[in-house]
Protein backbone atom coordinates (compact mmCIF):
# COMPACT_ATOMS: atom_id res chain seq x y z
CA UNK A 1 0.00 0.00 0.00
CA UNK A 2 1.52 3.66 -0.87
CA UNK A 3 2.80 5.54 2.05
CA UNK A 4 0.26 8.23 1.40
CA UNK A 5 -3.00 5.92 1.73
CA UNK A 6 -1.63 4.84 4.93
CA UNK A 7 -1.73 8.13 6.67
CA UNK A 8 -5.05 8.42 5.12
CA UNK A 9 -6.51 6.09 7.10
CA UNK A 10 -5.07 6.86 9.92
CA UNK A 11 -7.04 10.25 10.02
CA UNK A 12 -10.00 8.65 9.29
CA UNK A 13 -10.06 6.81 12.82
CA UNK A 14 -12.55 9.53 13.93
CA UNK A 15 -16.03 7.70 14.30
CA UNK A 16 -17.31 10.84 13.70
CA UNK A 17 -15.86 10.27 9.70
CA UNK A 18 -18.32 9.87 6.71
CA UNK A 19 -16.51 7.52 4.22
CA UNK A 20 -16.60 10.37 1.32
CA UNK A 21 -14.53 12.26 3.39
CA UNK A 22 -10.55 12.53 3.11
CA UNK A 23 -10.12 13.80 6.52
CA UNK A 24 -12.32 15.82 9.38
CA UNK A 25 -10.86 18.79 8.18
CA UNK A 26 -12.17 18.64 4.95
CA UNK A 27 -15.43 17.55 6.50
CA UNK A 28 -15.69 20.42 8.46
CA UNK A 29 -14.87 22.73 5.72
CA UNK A 30 -17.47 21.20 3.57
CA UNK A 31 -20.07 21.47 6.04
CA UNK A 32 -19.53 25.03 6.60
CA UNK A 33 -19.47 25.94 2.84
CA UNK A 34 -23.00 24.11 3.04
CA UNK A 35 -24.18 26.50 5.40
CA UNK A 36 -22.76 29.77 3.82
CA UNK A 37 -24.33 28.44 0.48
CA UNK A 38 -27.76 28.05 2.62
CA UNK A 39 -27.34 31.42 4.25
CA UNK A 40 -27.03 32.37 0.42
CA UNK A 41 -30.85 31.67 -0.08
CA UNK A 42 -31.76 33.49 3.34
CA UNK A 43 -30.11 36.98 2.59
CA UNK A 44 -31.96 36.74 -0.62
CA UNK A 45 -34.88 36.05 0.97
CA UNK A 46 -34.42 38.59 3.81
CA UNK A 47 -33.14 40.80 1.18
CA UNK A 48 -36.89 40.56 -1.15
CA UNK A 49 -37.92 42.47 2.23
CA UNK A 50 -35.17 44.76 2.53
CA UNK A 51 -35.75 46.03 -0.66
CA UNK A 52 -39.76 46.31 -0.48
CA UNK A 53 -39.07 48.42 2.72
CA UNK A 54 -36.53 50.57 0.70
CA UNK A 55 -39.17 51.12 -2.19
CA UNK A 56 -42.02 52.11 -0.06
CA UNK A 57 -39.93 54.58 2.37
CA UNK A 58 -39.00 56.14 -0.71
CA UNK A 59 -42.67 56.73 -1.99
CA UNK A 60 -43.86 57.55 1.53
CA UNK A 61 -41.56 58.73 3.52
CA UNK A 62 -43.79 61.07 6.09
CA UNK A 63 -46.09 58.21 6.62
CA UNK A 64 -42.91 55.79 7.91
CA UNK A 65 -40.98 58.23 9.89
CA UNK A 66 -44.41 59.00 11.88
CA UNK A 67 -44.80 54.95 11.90
CA UNK A 68 -41.08 54.48 12.92
CA UNK A 69 -41.48 56.84 15.42
CA UNK A 70 -44.02 54.86 17.33
CA UNK A 71 -42.00 51.97 17.90
CA UNK A 72 -40.34 51.79 21.42
CA UNK A 73 -36.93 52.48 20.72
CA UNK A 74 -35.78 51.29 24.44
CA UNK A 75 -37.14 47.75 23.72
CA UNK A 76 -35.44 47.52 20.70
CA UNK A 77 -32.07 49.35 21.45
CA UNK A 78 -31.92 46.66 24.87
CA UNK A 79 -32.88 43.96 21.77
CA UNK A 80 -30.15 45.19 19.87
CA UNK A 81 -27.93 44.34 22.93
CA UNK A 82 -29.16 41.03 23.93
CA UNK A 83 -28.64 39.67 20.66
CA UNK A 84 -24.90 40.86 20.30
CA UNK A 85 -24.42 39.44 23.99
CA UNK A 86 -25.69 36.36 22.77
CA UNK A 87 -23.88 36.45 20.16
CA UNK A 88 -20.70 36.89 21.82
CA UNK A 89 -21.69 34.01 23.87
CA UNK A 90 -22.58 31.77 20.74
CA UNK A 91 -18.90 32.77 19.60
CA UNK A 92 -17.60 31.64 22.79
CA UNK A 93 -19.40 28.22 22.79
CA UNK A 94 -17.68 27.73 19.62
CA UNK A 95 -14.05 28.59 21.02
CA UNK A 96 -14.50 26.34 23.62
CA UNK A 97 -15.68 23.45 21.80
CA UNK A 98 -12.27 24.09 19.59
CA UNK A 99 -9.79 23.67 22.91
CA UNK A 100 -11.85 20.83 24.20
CA UNK A 101 -13.62 22.30 27.19
CA UNK A 102 -17.16 21.10 27.03
CA UNK A 103 -18.26 22.16 30.50
CA UNK A 104 -17.64 26.02 29.63
CA UNK A 105 -19.64 24.92 26.27
CA UNK A 106 -22.71 24.03 28.30
CA UNK A 107 -22.99 27.11 29.83
CA UNK A 108 -22.17 29.22 26.81
CA UNK A 109 -25.07 27.31 25.02
CA UNK A 110 -27.42 27.53 28.00
CA UNK A 111 -26.52 31.40 28.25
CA UNK A 112 -27.00 31.99 24.09
CA UNK A 113 -30.64 30.02 24.81
CA UNK A 114 -31.60 32.56 27.54
CA UNK A 115 -30.43 35.55 25.65
CA UNK A 116 -32.63 34.29 22.45
CA UNK A 117 -35.74 34.07 24.73
CA UNK A 118 -35.32 37.18 26.56
CA UNK A 119 -35.10 38.68 22.95
CA UNK A 120 -38.81 36.99 21.84
CA UNK A 121 -40.03 37.96 25.14
CA UNK A 122 -39.30 41.69 24.51
CA UNK A 123 -40.71 41.31 21.17
CA UNK A 124 -43.91 39.87 22.53
CA UNK A 125 -44.41 42.76 24.65
CA UNK A 126 -43.77 45.13 21.96
CA UNK A 127 -46.55 43.36 19.94
CA UNK A 128 -48.77 43.03 22.56
CA UNK A 129 -48.23 47.50 23.18
CA UNK A 130 -48.97 47.36 19.07
CA UNK A 131 -51.98 45.40 19.61
CA UNK A 132 -53.36 47.16 22.47
CA UNK A 133 -52.73 50.77 20.04
CA UNK A 134 -54.76 48.97 17.27
CA UNK A 135 -52.22 49.08 15.43
CA UNK A 136 -52.13 45.11 13.88
CA UNK A 137 -52.33 46.10 10.15
CA UNK A 138 -55.75 44.68 8.23
CA UNK A 139 -57.68 42.24 9.84
CA UNK A 140 -54.68 40.09 11.29
CA UNK A 141 -56.70 39.78 14.05
CA UNK A 142 -60.21 39.74 13.25
CA UNK A 143 -61.67 41.10 16.10
CA UNK A 144 -59.46 43.91 16.23
CA UNK A 145 -58.79 45.79 12.79
CA UNK A 146 -56.22 48.53 12.53
CA UNK A 147 -57.81 51.58 13.61
CA UNK A 148 -55.10 53.83 15.65
CA UNK A 149 -56.51 57.01 17.29
CA UNK A 150 -54.87 59.78 15.58
CA UNK A 151 -53.09 62.44 17.83
CA UNK A 152 -54.05 65.91 17.65
CA UNK A 153 -51.26 68.94 17.31
CA UNK A 154 -51.07 69.24 21.22
CA UNK A 155 -51.84 66.24 22.44
CA UNK A 156 -48.81 64.04 23.63
CA UNK A 157 -50.01 60.52 24.20
CA UNK A 158 -47.48 58.42 23.87
CA UNK A 159 -50.52 55.69 22.74
CA UNK A 160 -51.87 57.92 20.08
CA UNK A 161 -50.32 58.07 16.58
CA UNK A 162 -48.36 61.27 15.92
CA UNK A 163 -48.19 62.40 12.18
CA UNK A 164 -45.78 64.57 10.93
CA UNK A 165 -46.55 66.73 8.31
CA UNK A 166 -47.73 64.58 4.48
CA UNK A 167 -48.16 61.61 6.74
CA UNK A 168 -51.49 59.27 6.56
CA UNK A 169 -53.18 56.49 8.29
CA UNK A 170 -53.29 54.47 5.09
CA UNK A 171 -49.79 54.23 4.69
CA UNK A 172 -48.94 54.26 8.24
CA UNK A 173 -50.47 50.75 8.02
CA UNK A 174 -48.33 49.73 5.25
CA UNK A 175 -45.51 49.87 6.52
CA UNK A 176 -46.73 47.80 10.03
CA UNK A 177 -46.96 45.37 7.71
CA UNK A 178 -44.04 45.12 6.55
CA UNK A 179 -42.73 45.69 10.66
CA UNK A 180 -44.31 42.89 11.45
CA UNK A 181 -43.18 40.74 8.05
CA UNK A 182 -39.63 41.66 9.07
CA UNK A 183 -39.47 41.36 12.89
CA UNK A 184 -42.16 38.55 12.45
CA UNK A 185 -39.65 36.42 9.78
CA UNK A 186 -36.44 37.56 12.45
CA UNK A 187 -38.31 36.12 15.37
CA UNK A 188 -39.26 32.47 13.75
CA UNK A 189 -35.74 32.45 12.92
CA UNK A 190 -35.00 33.01 16.45
CA UNK A 191 -37.41 30.56 17.76
CA UNK A 192 -35.48 27.79 15.18
CA UNK A 193 -32.59 28.86 16.26
CA UNK A 194 -33.71 28.02 19.74
CA UNK A 195 -34.66 24.93 18.62
CA UNK A 196 -31.45 24.15 16.85
CA UNK A 197 -29.62 24.76 20.30
CA UNK A 198 -31.50 22.68 21.87
CA UNK A 199 -30.28 19.52 19.78
CA UNK A 200 -26.51 20.73 20.11
CA UNK A 201 -27.10 21.36 23.91
CA UNK A 202 -28.15 18.35 24.24
CA UNK A 203 -25.60 16.90 22.26
CA UNK A 204 -22.49 18.50 24.22
CA UNK A 205 -24.08 17.28 27.48
CA UNK A 206 -23.44 13.90 26.13
CA UNK A 207 -20.17 14.41 25.15
CA UNK A 208 -20.19 14.02 21.48
CA UNK A 209 -18.06 17.24 20.50
CA UNK A 210 -13.67 17.57 20.87
CA UNK A 211 -11.75 19.85 19.04
CA UNK A 212 -11.65 17.28 15.94
CA UNK A 213 -15.00 17.15 16.03
CA UNK A 214 -17.23 20.04 16.64
CA UNK A 215 -18.79 20.97 13.22
CA UNK A 216 -22.20 21.41 14.48
CA UNK A 217 -21.07 24.00 17.28
CA UNK A 218 -19.75 25.88 14.35
CA UNK A 219 -22.62 25.48 11.63
CA UNK A 220 -25.02 26.31 13.85
CA UNK A 221 -23.29 29.56 14.92
CA UNK A 222 -22.82 30.57 11.32
CA UNK A 223 -26.84 30.65 11.51
CA UNK A 224 -26.83 31.79 14.82
CA UNK A 225 -24.80 34.99 13.96
CA UNK A 226 -26.56 35.39 10.50
CA UNK A 227 -30.28 35.99 12.36
CA UNK A 228 -28.09 38.59 14.66
CA UNK A 229 -27.03 39.91 11.34
CA UNK A 230 -30.63 40.74 10.10
CA UNK A 231 -31.33 42.52 12.90
CA UNK A 232 -28.41 44.47 13.59
CA UNK A 233 -30.64 46.55 10.39
CA UNK A 234 -33.46 45.82 10.77
CA UNK A 235 -33.09 47.64 14.33
CA UNK A 236 -31.55 51.15 12.35
CA UNK A 237 -34.49 50.64 9.41
CA UNK A 238 -37.32 50.41 11.50
CA UNK A 239 -37.06 52.42 14.67
CA UNK A 240 -34.03 54.95 14.21
CA UNK A 241 -34.80 56.52 10.83
CA UNK A 242 -36.61 59.39 11.71
CA UNK A 243 -36.31 59.82 15.09
CA UNK A 244 -34.66 63.57 14.65
CA UNK A 245 -38.24 64.65 13.22
CA UNK A 246 -40.07 63.32 16.05
CA UNK A 247 -40.86 66.94 17.53
CA UNK A 248 -42.08 67.81 13.86
CA UNK A 249 -45.67 66.99 14.34
CA UNK A 250 -47.92 68.12 11.67
CA UNK B 1 -5.55 24.57 5.38
CA UNK B 2 -5.99 23.48 9.25
CA UNK B 3 -8.51 25.29 11.28
CA UNK B 4 -7.54 28.89 13.09
CA UNK B 5 -8.76 29.26 16.59
CA UNK B 6 -9.93 33.24 16.77
CA UNK B 7 -8.77 33.49 20.41
CA UNK B 8 -11.39 34.89 23.55
CA UNK B 9 -9.87 38.10 23.31
CA UNK B 10 -10.59 38.97 19.38
CA UNK B 11 -14.11 38.05 20.54
CA UNK B 12 -14.54 40.16 23.46
CA UNK B 13 -13.12 43.33 21.28
CA UNK B 14 -15.55 42.17 18.45
CA UNK B 15 -17.95 42.11 21.34
CA UNK B 16 -17.35 45.52 22.51
CA UNK B 17 -17.37 47.22 19.12
CA UNK B 18 -20.52 45.90 18.25
CA UNK B 19 -22.00 47.71 21.18
CA UNK B 20 -20.13 50.57 21.02
CA UNK B 21 -21.68 50.99 17.40
CA UNK B 22 -25.44 50.33 18.74
CA UNK B 23 -24.74 53.08 20.93
CA UNK B 24 -23.55 55.00 18.46
CA UNK B 25 -26.09 54.79 16.16
CA UNK B 26 -29.41 55.49 19.03
CA UNK B 27 -27.31 58.81 19.46
CA UNK B 28 -26.75 59.41 15.55
CA UNK B 29 -30.49 59.28 15.28
CA UNK B 30 -31.77 62.07 17.45
CA UNK B 31 -29.03 64.50 15.49
CA UNK B 32 -30.81 66.09 12.40
CA UNK B 33 -27.72 65.54 9.77
CA UNK B 34 -28.36 67.78 6.58
CA UNK B 35 -30.21 66.21 3.53
CA UNK B 36 -30.13 61.67 3.56
CA UNK B 37 -27.05 62.02 6.07
CA UNK B 38 -29.24 60.01 8.62
CA UNK B 39 -30.22 57.03 6.51
CA UNK B 40 -26.07 57.26 5.08
CA UNK B 41 -25.06 57.54 9.02
CA UNK B 42 -27.31 54.47 10.23
CA UNK B 43 -26.75 52.30 7.47
CA UNK B 44 -23.07 52.69 7.59
CA UNK B 45 -23.23 51.73 11.17
CA UNK B 46 -25.16 48.83 10.27
CA UNK B 47 -23.11 47.51 7.41
CA UNK B 48 -19.83 47.95 9.60
CA UNK B 49 -21.57 45.84 12.07
CA UNK B 50 -22.40 43.23 10.01
CA UNK B 51 -19.06 43.14 8.70
CA UNK B 52 -17.19 42.50 11.71
CA UNK B 53 -19.60 39.71 12.79
CA UNK B 54 -19.11 37.47 9.42
CA UNK B 55 -15.41 38.30 9.87
CA UNK B 56 -14.59 37.40 13.20
CA UNK B 57 -18.05 35.80 15.01
CA UNK B 58 -18.45 33.93 11.77
CA UNK B 59 -14.64 33.27 11.15
CA UNK B 60 -14.73 34.26 7.43
CA UNK B 61 -11.84 36.43 7.78
CA UNK B 62 -9.61 33.05 8.23
CA UNK B 63 -11.60 30.95 5.80
CA UNK B 64 -11.04 29.67 2.21
CA UNK B 65 -11.83 31.43 -0.50
CA UNK B 66 -14.55 29.39 -1.46
CA UNK B 67 -16.29 31.30 1.09
CA UNK B 68 -15.37 34.84 0.23
CA UNK B 69 -16.64 33.48 -3.14
CA UNK B 70 -20.07 32.45 -1.66
CA UNK B 71 -20.57 35.45 0.29
CA UNK B 72 -19.28 37.94 -2.52
CA UNK B 73 -21.94 36.03 -5.48
CA UNK B 74 -24.62 36.56 -2.36
CA UNK B 75 -23.87 40.64 -2.08
CA UNK B 76 -23.49 40.71 -6.21
CA UNK B 77 -26.79 39.48 -6.54
CA UNK B 78 -28.45 41.12 -3.99
CA UNK B 79 -26.75 44.52 -5.80
CA UNK B 80 -28.74 43.30 -9.24
CA UNK B 81 -32.16 42.76 -7.37
CA UNK B 82 -32.08 46.26 -5.94
CA UNK B 83 -30.62 48.14 -8.66
CA UNK B 84 -32.72 46.61 -11.24
CA UNK B 85 -35.45 47.12 -9.20
CA UNK B 86 -34.87 50.47 -7.48
CA UNK B 87 -34.09 51.92 -11.56
CA UNK B 88 -37.39 51.04 -12.43
CA UNK B 89 -38.83 52.70 -9.74
CA UNK B 90 -37.00 55.65 -9.84
CA UNK B 91 -37.17 56.24 -13.59
CA UNK B 92 -40.79 55.60 -13.96
CA UNK B 93 -42.17 59.46 -14.21
CA UNK B 94 -39.30 60.39 -16.10
CA UNK B 95 -41.18 59.71 -19.59
CA UNK B 96 -44.77 59.95 -18.05
CA UNK B 97 -47.15 61.32 -20.89
CA UNK B 98 -47.77 64.91 -20.79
Amino acid sequence: MPEGLATTHEHASHPALRHHFENMEQQREAGALGMWVFLVTEIMFFGGMFLAYTLYRAQYPAAFVSASNHLDITLGAVNTGVLIVSSFTMAMAVWSTQVGRNRTTIICLILTMILGATFLGIKAVEYHDKYNDHLIPGRLIPSRPFSPEVAQPGDTDKHKLHLIEGANVHNVELFYWIYFAMTGMHALHMIIGLGIMTVILIMAWRNKFSPEYHAPVEISGLYWHFVDIIWIFLFPLLYLLGRHLEGHIG
Amino acid sequence: MSEHIVQPRVYITIFLALMVGTGLTVVAAFYDFPGPLNAVVALTIAVIKATLVVLFFMHVRYSGRLIWLVIGSAIFWLAIMFALTISDYWTRTWFAPM
